[in-house]
């Protein structure tokens, strides 16, 4: 018997009456049965502490809280944190959520109510709080954007402005060196606040009429064959609206981002690749009925051996995973002559690392809703990185033309490269196509965790010979990146790790091979750092083991071998401009000597504790921009002069939370010195937003900045012609100033300026596709990448020696970014980028046992917390490279590379254990310590 | 998804229990549901028909001094015990506990109660209990009686109530004595699961140097939550010097059962992680206990 209760409570100080079903949740209850989508869902399992809403004054997890316990209580969530104002409009936000806004604390904003709301709670309880006071509180409220010192700072403004009622003190931001009236100064996000009160729609919270929902039936085995497949009782359930196989696709059977190999699901006969893979899907009437109907399929599959690792893949007697074997791509550099190189060295050292394979964790889990139009078309509402792909390989799959089918890009709650492969589009379109009606697609963590691609665990030998000066003479590496089930991205992603292997060095000969194996553990593509983060690691060890048995300096061999203008990479480029490494690595090493009295690289005790030790390491990077390697990198834009005066800049690029809508708001202000709130930006909609090409490679400020910048130039000259020939002087002489077109004497607002355009039958809109300077393939010489990005990083580490446990103290981070744009989205991506880098350091790994998963719920697949947080000192160094942006180039994944690195050798310089498998392993540090001293 | 098919919510002691009894399908006390909810929606534990909340049922929400005792209502959530003043003047280590589990949002809902109910050999309460040498009351329909916390417990995740006729009504703890202490530590690793590798919880009473007398319980250590009764002995009546320590060591890894698991650690990290928190709960405690100065060598 299911009984649902009636029960009365109090939410944002109204008191109201609702059913409860049995067992339902109070995040359920708050957005499905009250509209109430402010509370957001993470993980549905207690961990990552978005849905959090105060019961009472206490915060709580809403997600696993028994409704009928708010049976007449105080809810309080984050629509009603304002203060509300009695004339209809809305809520004036609360300190807490202005200093939010203000601080730069909401990047992706999907964790943002849930960080509100625990703020809330302490301050009413200690409106003076500490950092650790706040520390305490936030332990379990995560952020994968993780601008974890920025909410430090915006709860501490927001303690102060409700404690005086002074106004919020203003952030204290580096900004650009030289900022131009718009760009490189402190403007915050045009989404920040919806996403600080609640407002902001992501695909989860749409409903739309007769919706229904979808559910996916898996393999859960990472390797076998379908033999048979019954979905008859699934069909026949009460609510049920379809189940369908792969017998069912009207279109190509298969997709994938470069190579078409993965099935949309498996048919019967066909071979199971991992334990993702799936073979039927449902829509039903409700989530539930769906889930059921799962159960109700029958599958049998052959099983056969799993192949768990990229070296045993490539074994000659390895079975096959493709039509092609296992081998998806052998990447090959090739420079000077190896044995040359080795001969002329007077030191040769040799290692091979191990890095683990991470997951994105994006803390909003794929969603799909997939609506069928009367027009016959197909409207997909996802948060994806690369719209265009999305409705390309929709349409592949349902067998359309691409034009009938229209992404709206939504929301999205962080992706990282984990939202470019498809999820559930294509399984929500077959199913809208087949019921006539909207279906949803929503994945919840566990699903999220097994499904979607991963960073490639690699394997990485590296053999490197200098002199006794620290001159490189010769690297060579060997890389093995596990690919997983599906192509993705890995050939792009481990092409990236080969590239970079030999590290930021002019280094003659040189020698890179990788392998990049299917496996059938998940697929792996796209993760913030694409392959290099891996391949850094590595060479950054090595760099510091040359240094050591040279008895060299970290600093000193990093400056010996760095790249400069002139020099030729490893792929023989030639480098023309904005190569600041050599900056980067003088500043960090300046800032590192202030902060430790002696050689920062010395092991030292830390005060009162002889037992624990610390020391600073350091590591450098270097990151393309770009897609580069021949690809073709394009991306288009379009901009608009309304005659109310506003601009609007149009690209389908997508906002995952990193701030490119901010960037392109700030260009398009900045080429017609409007202030930033007369421009409006709309992206990812592939209706009504020209292509920007993938959101990726770190190119979206560049690619679709240039075309943003280029296309506001474009048509800032028309209104100059148009003005110049209805007042009849030359163009040259007409400005855009404050806001106006100054014609002479005249001052005539943009809004009007509009209108005499469209009164001489003109539309004021120019759409521009920038093409990026070309490159060349690998293997071809030339310019494999249009402009990198420079990076070093200094770790202080102290590591307790009784337990092996290590803690981060401080990162010095400085990058060359070229041009800082927009300061406030930059620091955000410093300090996320770098506890992103910590997660994949020391807490982060994704097990897999022959091939199936461990690690399927987030309670075992750890990300940084607030307490992990070291204090994070960012340093900008501004080399310009000619062609971006008011000279700015890519940001996003650099930040991330030389972080693990930097700890790693920290660790070293602190208690002598090398690390080189990662995740770092306390109990390795301390037996290996133990044996040490033992012997 | 649905965790059950009745959800009760109880307002008192008999009540649930009679609920508990008269269900005709599986029946199941609820409290924070932080384990068992989780456990019920992952598919770890078998589904259930009916969840009788006891959260809300006022003898099990009281936290107060009974016959010279403290008594912690078994639905008191760890939030409370953390910051309570009582808790942190008389049982120290639990508090340290209580404040160690989750973090606010969780330790607002997750009670004592669920943590012992549970019967997990490390939980971070239970072992701050096993050293505090707490007494369980148990209620049945039938009346109320007193146990050992240890009697409590079957095996790991396995308890000894009767799911459908007994319920935990809360702990006693002793008052703080004269020149007595206890601590609670733990150690953790960043990857995996946020439950302890090991914990220790530790009391003990002062003589001048000598330690007078003292209790000890680290998890895991075996199949269930247990005191180091041998470990104990070899400290009693001892100044809490290097040697002393070294010894009790050498007896502490006879004593407790010390196993690898997987992705978490293994049974030579547990060791010497044993003798880590052995010394420093020790040291903790035995400062708390008004001792001055460090460690005689
Ligand atoms: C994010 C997170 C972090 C956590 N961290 C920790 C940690 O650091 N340390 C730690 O020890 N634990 C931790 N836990 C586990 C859990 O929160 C605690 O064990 C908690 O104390 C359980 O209490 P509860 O009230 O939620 O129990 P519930 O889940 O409600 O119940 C647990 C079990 O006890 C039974 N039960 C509950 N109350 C009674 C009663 N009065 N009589 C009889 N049976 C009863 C239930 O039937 C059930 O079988 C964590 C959990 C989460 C989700
Ligand atoms: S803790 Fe509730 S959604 Fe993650
Ligand atoms: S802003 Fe916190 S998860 Fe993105």
């Amino acid at each position: 018997m299911i009984k649902d209760d009636l029960i009365k409570l109090n939410i944002n100080k109204e008191t109201i009456s609702v059913d409860v079903k049995p067992g339902q949740s109070l995040a359920d209850l708050l957005r499905e049965s009250l509209d109430l989508t402010g509370t957001k869902i993470g993980c549905s399992e207690n961990e990552c502490g978005i849905c959090t809403v105060l019961v009472d004054g206490e915060p709580i997890l809403s997600c696993a809280y028994p409704a009928v316990r708010a049976q007449g209580k105080e809810i309080l969530t984050i629509e009603g944190i304002g203060e509300s104002s009695n004339n209809g409009t809305d809520p004036k936000l609360h300190p807490i959520q202005e200093a939010f806004v203000q601080y730069g604390a909401v990047q992706c904003g999907f964790c943002i109510p849930g960080q509100i709301l625990t703020a809330y709670a302490l301050l009413q309880k200690n409106p003076n709080p500490t950092i650790k006071d706040i520390r305490y509180d936030f332990k379990d409220t995560l952020c994968r954007c993780a601008g974890y010192p920025t909410i430090e700072r915006a709860v501490m403004a927001a303690a102060h402005t409700m404690r005086t009622g002074e106004p919020l003190p203003l952030p204290q931001v580096p900004t650009s060196v030289k900022p131009l009236e718009i760009i490189g100064n402190l403007h915050v996000r045009p989404d920040s606040i919806e996403k600080v009160n609640g407002k902001a729609i992501y695909t989860d919270d749409l409903k739309f009429d007769g919706m229904l929902y979808a559910a996916v039936k898996r393999t859960h085995i990472p390797h076998g064959t379908l033999i048979s497949l019954d979905i008859e009782k699934a069909k026949n359930l009460e609510g049920v609206e379809a189940v369908l196989t792969a017998k069912d696709v009207p279109g190509q059977a298969t997709h994938g981002l470069v190579i078409h190999d993965w099935p949309s699901m498996i048919d019967i006969g066909g071979k199971v690749r991992y334990v993702g893979d799936s073979v039927a899907i449902v829509a039903a009437r409700t989530e539930e009925i769906a889930r059921m109907a799962l159960d109700l399929i029958d599958a049998e599959y052959k099983i056969l051996d799993p192949i768990t690792d990229p070296v045993q893949a490539n074994q000659d007697d390895a079975v096959d995973l493709h039509e092609y074997g296992n081998l998806l791509k052998h990447i090959k550099v090739r420079k000077g002559e190896m044995e040359d190189g080795f001969e002329e060295a007077d030191l040769i050292l040799e290692d091979t690392f191990f890095t683990a394979t991470t997951d994105h964790a994006f803390l909003e889990p794929e969603c799909t809703i997939a609506k069928p139009t009367e027009d016959d078309r197909m409207e997909i509402y996802v948060g994806s990185q690369i719209p265009y792909a999305d409705r390309y390989q929709v349409a592949l799959a349902l067998g359309w033309d691409e034009k009938r089918v229209r992404v709206i890009g939504q929301l999205m709650g962080g992706g990282f490269g984990g939202k470019e492969d498809i999820a559930g589009q294509i399984h929500a379109a077959l199913l809208a196509n087949e019921t006539n009606k909207p279906v949803k697609l929503l994945y919840d963590r566990h699903e999220s965790l097994i499904a979607h691609p991963k960073r490639h665990a690699t394997q990485i030998k590296v053999k490197m010979g200098a002199k006794n000066d620290g001159t490189l003479t010769a690297v060579k590496t060997e890389l093995y990146g596990d690919t997983g089930a599906y192509a993705s991205l890995g050939e792009k992603v481990m092409t990236r790790a080969t590239t970079h292997s030999s590290g930021p060095y002019e280094i003659p000969n040189v020698q890179a091979d990788c392998y990049a194996m299917y496996t059938n553990n998940p697929p792996s593509g796209a993760f913030r750092g694409f392959g290099v983060t891996q391949s850094a690691f590595a060479v950054e060890t090595m760099m510091d083991k040359l240094a050591e048995t040279l008895k060299l300096d970290p600093v000193e061999i990093r400056r010996i071998n760095a790249l400069k203008v002139g020099s030729t990479t490893n792929t023989s480029q030639l480098l023309n401009d904005s190569v600041g490494l050599m900056e980067c690595i003088d500043l960090t090493f300046e800032e590192m000597q202030k902060l430790s009295d002696g050689d920062p690289f010395i092991s030292k005790e830390i005060e009162g504790s002889p037992h624990i030790k610390k020391s600073w390491g350091l590591a450098v990077a270097y990151k393309n921009t770009g897609l580069g390697g021949g690809a073709p990198d394009k991306a288009g834009a379009e901009v608009e002069l309304y005659t109310d005066g506003h601009l609007e800049v149009r690209t389908s690029s997508a906002e995952l939370g990193q701030g490119l809508v901010t960037i392109l708001q700030m260009i398009v202000a900045e080429e017609f010195k409007v202030s930033v709130e007369k421009v409006n930006v709309l992206v990812m909609d592939t209706d009504l937003t020209p292509d920007g090409g993938p959101t990726t490679a770190s190119r979206q400020t560049y690619v679709t900045g240039n075309a943003a910048r280029l296309a506001a130039q474009t048509l800032r000259e028309a209104l100059s012609t148009t003005l110049a020939e209805k007042f009849n002087i030359p163009p040259s002489e007409i400005l855009f100033i404050e806001g106006l077109a100054q014609v002479g004497e005249q001052k005539i607002e943009l809004g009007e300026v509009a209108k005499i355009m469209k009164q001489e039958g003109r539309e004021p809109i120019t759409l521009y596709e920038y093409w990026a300077p070309k490159t060349m393939p690998l293997g071809e010489g030339g310019n494999m990448h249009f402009a990198f990005s420079f990076a070093a990083q200094a770790a202080e580490v102290a590591v307790n020696t009784e337990t092996g446990e290590v803690k981060i103290l401080r990162i010095i981070a400085a990058t060359d970014v070229g041009k800082a744009l927009n300061p406030l989205g930059l620091l955000g991506q410093i300090e996320g980028g770098v506890m992103m880098a910590i997660g994949n350091a020391l807490t982060e790994e994704f097990i897999m046992e022959d091939g199936y998963i461990f690690t399927d719920r987030l309670a075992r697949y750890r990300i940084p917390s607030i307490t992990y947080t070291p204090e994070i000192i960012p340093i900008i160094v501004e080399d310009p490279t000619v062609e971006g942006p008011y000279g700015a180039k890519g940001i996003g994944e650099i930040i991330s590379i030389p972080t693990t690195p930097a700890i790693t050798n920290a660790i070293y310089n602190a208690v002598g254990v090398r690390i080189n498998q990662l995740p770092i392993n306390q109990e390795n540090i301390l037996l290996e310590l133990k044996q040490r001293n033992n012997s | 998804m649905s965790i059950c098919n009745i959800f009760h919510y109880s307002t008192s002691i008999e009540d649930a229990l009679q609920t508990l009894g008269n269900s005709k399908g599986i029946a199941k006390v609820l409290a924070g549901g932080t384990d068992l909810i989780l456990d019920l929606q992952q598919g770890r534990h078998s589904p259930v028909d009916t969840l009788v909340d006891i959260t809300n049922i006022p003898e099990l929400n009281v936290l107060e001094y009974r016959d010279q005792k403290l008594f912690i209502g078994a639905s008191v959530p760890h939030r409370m015990i953390t910051n309570s003043p009582d808790v942190i003047s008389h049982s120290q280590a639990l508090a340290e506990a209580s404040g160690l589990i989750g973090g606010p949002q969780v330790r607002n809902v997750a009670t004592l109660g669920g943590n012992v109910a549970h019967a997990l050999p490390a939980a971070d309460g239970t072992i701050a209990l096993m050293a505090m040498d707490a007494k369980a009351e148990i209620a049945t329909l039938e009346g109320r009686r007193m146990t050992p916390l240890k009697e409590i417990f079957r095996g790991p995740g396995k308890s000894t109530l009767d799911p459908k006729k007994e319920l935990l009504v809360g702990f006693y703890l002793s008052k703080k004595i004269e020149n007595a202490g206890s601590s609670f530590k733990r150690i953790m690793r960043p990857q995996g699961v946020a439950i302890a590798i090991l914990n220790c919880g530790l009391w003990l009473e002062r003589e001048g140097n000598i330690v007078k007398d003292i209790r000890i319980s680290i998890g895991p250590s075996g199949p269930v939550p247990r005191r180091l009764i041998e470990v104990e002995n070899s400290l009693r009546g001892k100044q809490p010097s290097t040697e002393a320590i070294t010894e009790a060591n050498i007896v502490l890894q006879e004593e407790a059962n010390f196993r690898t698991s997987r992705h978490r650690a293994s049974e030579e990290y547990r060791k010497e992680m044993a003798a880590v928190l052995l010394k420093n709960t020790l040291l903790a405690a035995w400062e708390r206990s008004g001792a001055e100065g460090e460690f005689n060598d």
